[in-house]
């Protein structure tokens, strides 16, 4: 039995350490350490509610819009307000941006150059990855951060700026769009469509949306070239990747993207059977975290960082649904929502790498053209915001997915003031340390039987194939 | 070294490594690079020599490997030309730095940042948590966060006021929540091609060539602002800084001239300039959608504007208003057109 630790973690956003017991080349135990702890939660005390807007985005870089609209939602919760509906239509198209930009950021920029490194040398598609995927200076980073840049422009039109954007509110948007705006906005999804079409998928959006089983996405890829999907799709095969990082088999979404009634994307819980997500069983555990308290409800919860607590491994809370951990991201969401081929790829192994790689992949086409439908339901003219008065004592919680999963905002005005505001993240749930039951965390589940040690770099894979945000984790 | 200033030839080296640390702040920074509208970013910096021996978002290596990146730095075996800190640097709890150890290592990542900010010629507060705290130092400050060489508006910070990088500059500090990716580049562009002096910083070691604008230089807005035809709501077309909170008079930077995302800025979004390029932005005293007045009239008035001629001026024009700026100014789209004139203009 050796330990090892691992890190710094790179292109993960954030600080990850994680701690591994080795027993004959695979990993027994694992545990998944967030070493930063900045403070929102206590920044946020005493600071007038709207203030949120502005700390909110500031938890992250990169899901800096999907806190924007937990923020927004939980604002909007307190005030009783509904959003104008050009105002929702234009903060999912921002939010939606921001997803699928990091969808594809993750695919280009953080996983794939993993398949690039010399451990590999000699697999059959080695070389093509190498030149193709290799970190910084492989040929796809550069012909797909241009494009991503284009594509984040829709953010310059939508909310002023990316990433930090103030225009994010309660009622809607500070910006109303004009007519030629819609028109822009089209012309730029039609061109990053035309982009994600020929580059990484070899196929049309509505094409990879339809895929319907494993079987089909099998024979999708042995049809023809299909692009950077159909690259990972043959060292998936080729190194077995179904069968890496299995999960916990509990999947979990917030859902996501509200239309003028339910959401385009629907919530729930997913444990072999789909059912109604209770939001009042959520708990967050600090047995293991370097915090003063007990289990609590986020709406109750508290943050008093306690560093010298013995028991504690990380900064990061433990979240619990009804007492169990839960994965959340593109999979969980796409299961939970009920698409056939997410459903289908966890039946036969559950979450891992490839199901969560490709379950992201998937969602770029569900999500992309989708996105073309909302922009063209904006009527210029109407009003972008509603206006609302916040309560002198109330709460409020917005919960939303961002690109990595659940993320809840729950508030507590007291006196015109933040008496409390807290924060849980998608890491949170599934990089979270042990419970006091002494249950790991979804990762530190998933690592174990990770092949392990020098020149193995499996468990980057598993990591990665998360899309963590450390950042978020622990805000 | 007269940068840019004369005629003369570049000093551009072959390589100029460039090592880049994220400590206690978002990432936002680094995602805000990546939207650099370089037709291809690390290939442009490689057109001026500059190399990134390693950076969290982007590069290959992990762990061990990381680790000897630091030690070849820290030994002279690489010649380190620019360290980049994005982040606030935490000395808290009780001046361990525990609330940041750095991964893999376990050492305080202020630890790290003092031992590599040592051998790089130059260091460069890559946003306004690296360059005075910012939102990490917020509230409280309960992480004891600071700016590399000021908290907040006090020079200090984790280096000391009169600390200097080998090359003889003080930290370079590219403010901005988060700073725009041109502001970066550029400032790291002048570096390789030994064009960037002292003269090249403002009075907060902010490079002049953004911070010498103003954030109201090119708004939008500008013709309600010289009117005050102001906002009262979020989504109003007028100007948004007697009612909502806006800076952008008083802010340095050019985010109105330079613009973000291929065409945006805060105000062009509808939302008040909040000053993020300057120290202790993160707590301004009043809530940021909301503009301090004392006697109706704005606390912050404009850089360089002597008050009573704000008022003077916020009088008269307020009287001379005319009917399509002061309609506009509380709609959310224009309610009035410009008028077309049906002669030629002259």
């Amino acid at each position: 039995m050796t330990r090892i630790v691992v890190g710094p973690f790179n292109r993960v956003e954030g600080d990850l350490e994680v701690t591994l017991e080795v027993k004959d080349g695979a990993v027994a135990e694992a545990w998944a350490g967030s070493p930063l702890y900045r403070g929102f939660e206590q920044i946020l005390r005493g600071k007038h509610p709207m203030d949120a807007l502005m700390f909110a985005p500031r938890i992250c870089g990169i899901c800096s819009v999907s806190q924007s609209m937990a923020a927004a939602s939980a604002l909007a919760d307190a005030m009783g307000l509904q959003p104008a509906p050009n105002g929702r239509i234009t903060r999912n198209l921002a939010h939606a941006v921001e997803n699928v930009a990091d969808h594809f950021t993750h695919f280009y920029l953080f996983f794939m150059p993993d398949f690039a490194r010399a451990e590999y040398a000699g697999r059959p598609w080695h070389e093509a990855a190498a030149a193709r995927f290799r970190a910084v200076r492989g040929a796809a980073a550069a012909e797909i951060m241009p494009a991503r840049t284009a594509f984040l422009s829709a953010m310059a039109t939508l909310a002023g700026k990316w990433p930090h954007s103030l225009a994010l509110q309660p009622g809607g948007v500070a910006r109303a769009l004009e007519a030629s705006e819609k028109i822009r906005l089209f012309a730029l999804l039609r061109d990053f469509r035309r982009h994600v079409e020929t580059v990484l998928f070899g196929d049309e959006l509505e094409a990879v949306a339809a895929l319907d089983s494993a079987a089909a996405l099998a024979r999708w890829a042995g049809e023809k070239p299909r692009g950077d999907l159909g690259a990972f799709l043959a060292i998936a095969d080729d190194l077995a990747l179904e069968r890496l990082g299995r999960g916990i088999g509990r999947f979990m979404s917030y859902g996501n993207y509200p239309q003028a009634e339910s959401q385009f994307l629907q919530g729930g819980v997913w444990d072999g059977r789909l059912q109604a997500l209770d939001a009042q069983a959520i708990a967050e555990d600090i047995s293991h975290a370097w915090l003063d308290g007990g289990t609590r409800h986020p709406a109750q919860g508290v943050t008093r960082p306690q560093d010298e607590k013995a028991a504690g491994y990380t900064w990061c809370k433990a979240p619990r649904l009804a007492g169990l951990p839960m994965e959340t991201g593109a999979l969980a969401r796409q299961v939970v929502n009920g698409h056939p081929l997410a459903r289908d790829l966890i039946q036969h192994g559950g979450g891992n790498v490839k199901s969560r790689v490709v379950a992201r992949l998937l969602e770029i086409a569900v999500i992309l053209s989708e996105m073309e439908r909302w922009v063209q339901q904006l009527v210029p003219g109407e009003p972008f915001c509603a206006q609302g008065e916040l309560p002198h004592e109330g709460a409020g919680a917005g919960m939303v997915e961002a690109a990595r999963g659940s993320l809840g905002h729950w508030l507590t005005v007291e006196n015109g003031r933040i008496a409390n505001y807290q924060i849980v993240s998608p890491t949170t749930w599934n990089f979270s340390p042990r419970d006091s039951d002494g249950t790991p965390g979804p990762l530190e589940q998933a690592l174990v039987g990770t092949p392990a040690g020098e020149g193995n770099v499996a468990v980057q894979h598993v990591v990665r194939s998360f899309d963590p945000c450390m950042v978020c984790t622990v805000h | 070294m007269n940068g840019a200033h004369e005629p003369g030839f570049f000093e551009m080296k072959s390589t100029f490594k460039l090592l880049w640390l994220q400590s206690a702040g978002c990432g936002g920074c680094s995602m805000s690079l990546l939207c650099s509208g370089a037709r291809d970013l690390v290939g442009a910096l490689d057109a001026v020599g500059i190399r990134i021996l390693w950076h969290p978002s982007l590069s290959e290596a992990s762990g061990g490997e990381v680790m000897r990146i630091f030690e070849q730095c820290l030994s002279g075996e690489v010649a380190l030309d620019a360290l980049c800190v994005e982040g606030a640097l935490l000395r808290g709890p009780r001046g361990t730095g525990r609330f940041h150890r750095h991964a893999g290592s376990g050492v305080p990542m202020s630890e790290w940042v003092k031992k590599l900010a040592g051998v790089a010629r130059h260091t460069l507060a890559i946003g306004s948590c690296a360059a005075w705290g910012g939102v990490a130092a917020a509230g409280e400050n309960v992480t004891d966060a600071c700016g590399l060489q000021y908290e907040a508006d006090q020079p200090g910070g984790l280096l000391g006021a009169n600390w200097k990088s080998r090359g003889g500059l003080p930290v370079i500090n590219i403010a901005g929540c988060p700073c725009h990716p041109d502001w970066i580049t550029e400032t790291l562009t002048a570096l390789a091609l030994g064009a960037f002096g002292m003269q090249d910083l403002d009075t907060l070691n902010r490079p002049r060539f953004f911070a010498d604008h103003l954030v109201h230089h090119g708004c939008t807005r500008n013709e309600y602002y010289e009117f005050k035809a102001s906002a009262h709501k979020p989504s109003d077309l007028g100007c948004l800084m007697e009612n909502l909170g806006c800076k952008g008079t008083q802010a340095h930077a050019d985010c109105n001239i330079r613009l973000w995302n291929g065409g945006g800025s805060c105000a062009r979004g509808g939302a008040p300039c909040i000053s993020c390029t300057e120290p202790g932005f993160e707590e301004p005293g009043h809530p940021f959608h909301e503009t301090p007045k004392l006697a109706g009239i704005p606390i912050g008035l404009p850089t360089d504007m002597p008050k009573a001629w704000f008022v003077a001026l916020a009088a008269l024009s307020k009287s001379a208003t005319p009917k399509r700026v002061r309609d506009n100014a509380v709609a959310d789209h224009q309610v009035v057109v410009p008028a077309a004139k049906k002669t030629g203009l002259k």
